[in-house]
């Protein structure tokens, strides 16, 4: 078969697009250059703020501290500053002004002395994220001090505080350093879709609703080459631009990751050059079925901004299990394995978590998407077979 | 050499082409008069086997667009209305692009390019990008990009608008130059004066439908006008969509 039509289309469109702004920004800068960026800066503020809480002093305001004397030295022993009671308790931390405020309630003496359990309240708002740590740390001191004098009561009374320990339990933890990584790195599957969409976005676009929108579809399509050739040719581009653009992002993340202030929690976060390509492959069929699901669409619109509404929608695809895994996550089964992009996201963590993952795996989610992928490619390519499409908008 | 028989194309209820009818010889130009919305661009679309006609026959050197679709295109040059050039290409890029669509090899190419650019003036402007041309330099480059591989029959809708004078005199002066060299060249317009100034066979297409076609002065004899602008106006039946 004669397939010159359908190199020179590509190399043109190759030529014609590295001298695009607007594809050069989409395909090689937003993915492998911003999303890395976008996640160590997001790393990097929220553990910064961590902890700055874990080791700030803590100041909370007591109400009722006269109630209980010996708590409140025990605090203050352990580096917290107790701060004078505010008038309304809960206004102050619903207002936000206090994270957190203690009240020993009346009664509390009496309770202490008789041996029974003695209330002390905790305000607090816990749907505020930012103050969950402040909370922890404040229940763990109070907590901490009713244990040690739980001990005390029970020694005087002459009973091995041990008997209350019926059962020791020991962490056995089978997680490596490896696999700790896939925790720091749920969002890498995420993404790699994303890229896979957004690499060869512009393109798909561009190389047709673009075409249509500037009148150089119908010249074009006078030339003596089979109408399959020109689309192929057009479809082979936004694919080359999806993989470069997911293989940058790729190598950016295998720079950027070295560099997460998580290493010394015991997390290995650095790709192996094998694992870059195992992932570089288990992704590839997604940037098929991604530039033809796009072509396919943009072929039908006039304009580009035309397409581009509808592409919004489609870059919402590749969320979709992204985001049922990363909220609802399962163990990886063979059959799931045939499901298109839900397939990646698991093989991915699998790789990244440094497991051995079974060939049939692999051949299962590529030959799946691959197919789907093709189908598309088919419809794609046939599509300007159609003159109302060719025509639409001139 | 073409031939049309009772072309017809409907879109729907609209009867784009209903029975539409002409010859165009070689060493001749060709006009397609009428105004916009006639009927003129979806007569030419099927002539270049983009659009398929729902009955009738073309016949172009003896090839039928319907089923020999890849060997008219081969020996048809096309300049359709929207120029559709490549702003991001060279002039010289956007040639070679549909040269190397045809199947010509490089050293073809760039030996036609050489002529191209001597016969349409092109030489200031052919390796530079085409995004800010001027009308008449897309034109141009349209033109040689339509006439890359030497086509013998020539179709051109539109061909001068939004052209300067001096672009329409370069133009006219092309067309007929390739009228002496034998071509068969087919042009559409809604101008009277280009058909007046140029072409030895003028279809007058109104409604989708041929309302005359002959000579200028074939055309004057039948009308009964003493102008041959007042003869098209009458035989069209209609100033609208015409230009002087």
């Amino acid at each position: 078969m004669n397939l010159r039509g359908l190199i020179t289309v590509l190399r043109k469109e190759t030529t014609e697009n590295i001298r695009d702004r607007r594809a050069i920004f989409n395909s090689l800068l937003l993915g492998p250059i911003l999303f890395p960026l976008m996640f160590i800066g997001i790393v990097w503020f929220t553990t910064a703020a961590e902890q700055e809480r874990i080791q700030a002093t803590l100041e909370i305001p007591v109400v009722g501290a006269e109630r209980a004397a010996s708590l409140i030295r025990f605090l203050e022993q352990q580096g917290v500053v107790i701060k004078p009671a505010p008038e309304d308790p809960e206004a102050t931390v619903r207002r936000q002004e206090e994270m957190v405020v203690i009240r020993i309630p009346e009664g509390f003496e009496d309770h202490w002395s008789k041996g029974e359990p003695a209330p002390v309240e905790v305000i607090a708002d816990p749907s505020r994220q930012e103050s969950q740590v402040t909370i922890r740390r404040v229940k763990h001191l109070v907590a901490s001090y009713g244990h040690q004098i739980g001990m005390l009561r029970l020694q005087l009374r002459g009973v091995a505080p041990q008997l209350t320990s019926a059962i020791l339990i020991r962490d056995v933890d089978l997680s490596t350093a490896k696999s700790r990584a896939i925790l720091a790195m749920i969002f890498l599957p995420y993404v790699l879709m994303i890229t896979a969409f957004t690499g060869g976005m512009h393109l798909a676009l561009d190389t047709t609703a673009g075409e249509k929108e500037r009148r150089s579809l119908e010249p074009l399509l006078i030339n003596p080459v089979p109408r399959w050739q020109i689309m192929t040719g057009k479809l082979l581009t936004t694919m080359i631009f999806a993989m470069a653009s997911l293989a940058l992002t790729l190598v950016a993340f295998k720079l950027v990751l070295p560099l997460m202030p998580v290493g010394a929690f015991g997390v290995d976060l650095t790709i192996s050059v094998d694992g870059l390509l195992k992932i570089l492959f288990v992704i590839s069929p997604v940037a098929i079925l991604a530039a033809s699901l796009l072509t396919v669409l943009a072929a039908f619109a006039k304009t580009y901004r035309e397409a581009q509404s509808y592409s919004g929608l489609v870059i919402m695809i590749p969320l979709i299990p992204s985001l049922i895994f990363m909220t609802n996550p399962v163990r990886p089964e063979t059959w799931m394995m045939s499901i298109p992009l839900f397939s990646q996201n698991m093989l991915i963590g699998e790789i990244v978590r440094g497991e051995a993952v079974p060939l049939l795996w692999y051949s299962l989610s590529f030959g799946s998407t691959l197919i789907i992928g093709l189908v598309l490619a088919v419809v794609a390519a046939t599509l300007y077979n159609r003159p109302r499409l060719i025509f639409s908008g001139s | 050499m073409i031939v049309v028989r009772e072309l017809r194309k409907y879109f729907g209820e609209v009867k784009a082409v209903d029975g539409v009818s002409f010859e165009a010889r070689d060493g001749e130009i060709t006009g397609l008069l009428g105004p916009n919305g006639a009927g003129k661009t979806t007569t030419l679309r099927m002539l270049y086997s983009l659009l398929p006609p729902d009955s009738g026959e073309i016949s172009i050197d003896g090839l039928d667009p319907t089923r020999d679709a890849m060997e008219i295109k081969r020996t048809l040059g096309v300049v359709p209305d929207g120029r559709g050039l490549y702003n991001r290409l060279t002039a010289r890029e956007n040639i070679r692009y549909y040269g190397d669509l045809h199947g010509l090899s490089k050293p073809e190419i760039d030996e036609r390019i050489g002529e191209l650019i001597e016969t349409l003036d092109m030489e200031d402007f052919i390796d530079r990008r085409c995004e800010g041309f001027s009308h008449g330099q897309q034109v141009k480059v349209a033109i040689a990009r339509a006439m890359v591989h030497r086509p013998q029959t020539v179709l051109l809708d539109e061909p001068s608008n939004g052209l300067d004078v001096m672009s329409t005199r370069a133009l006219r002066e092309f067309i007929r130059g390739l009228k002496r060299s034998g071509h068969s060249v087919v042009l559409s317009t809604h101008i009277m004066q280009e058909v007046a100034a140029l072409c030895d066979r003028i279809v007058i297409i109104a409604k989708g439908k041929v309302a005359a076609d002959g000579t200028g002065q074939e055309l004057l004899e039948r009308s009964g006008c003493e102008s041959i602008e007042d003869a098209f106006v009458k035989l069209i039946g209609s100033e609208e969509g015409l230009l002087m």
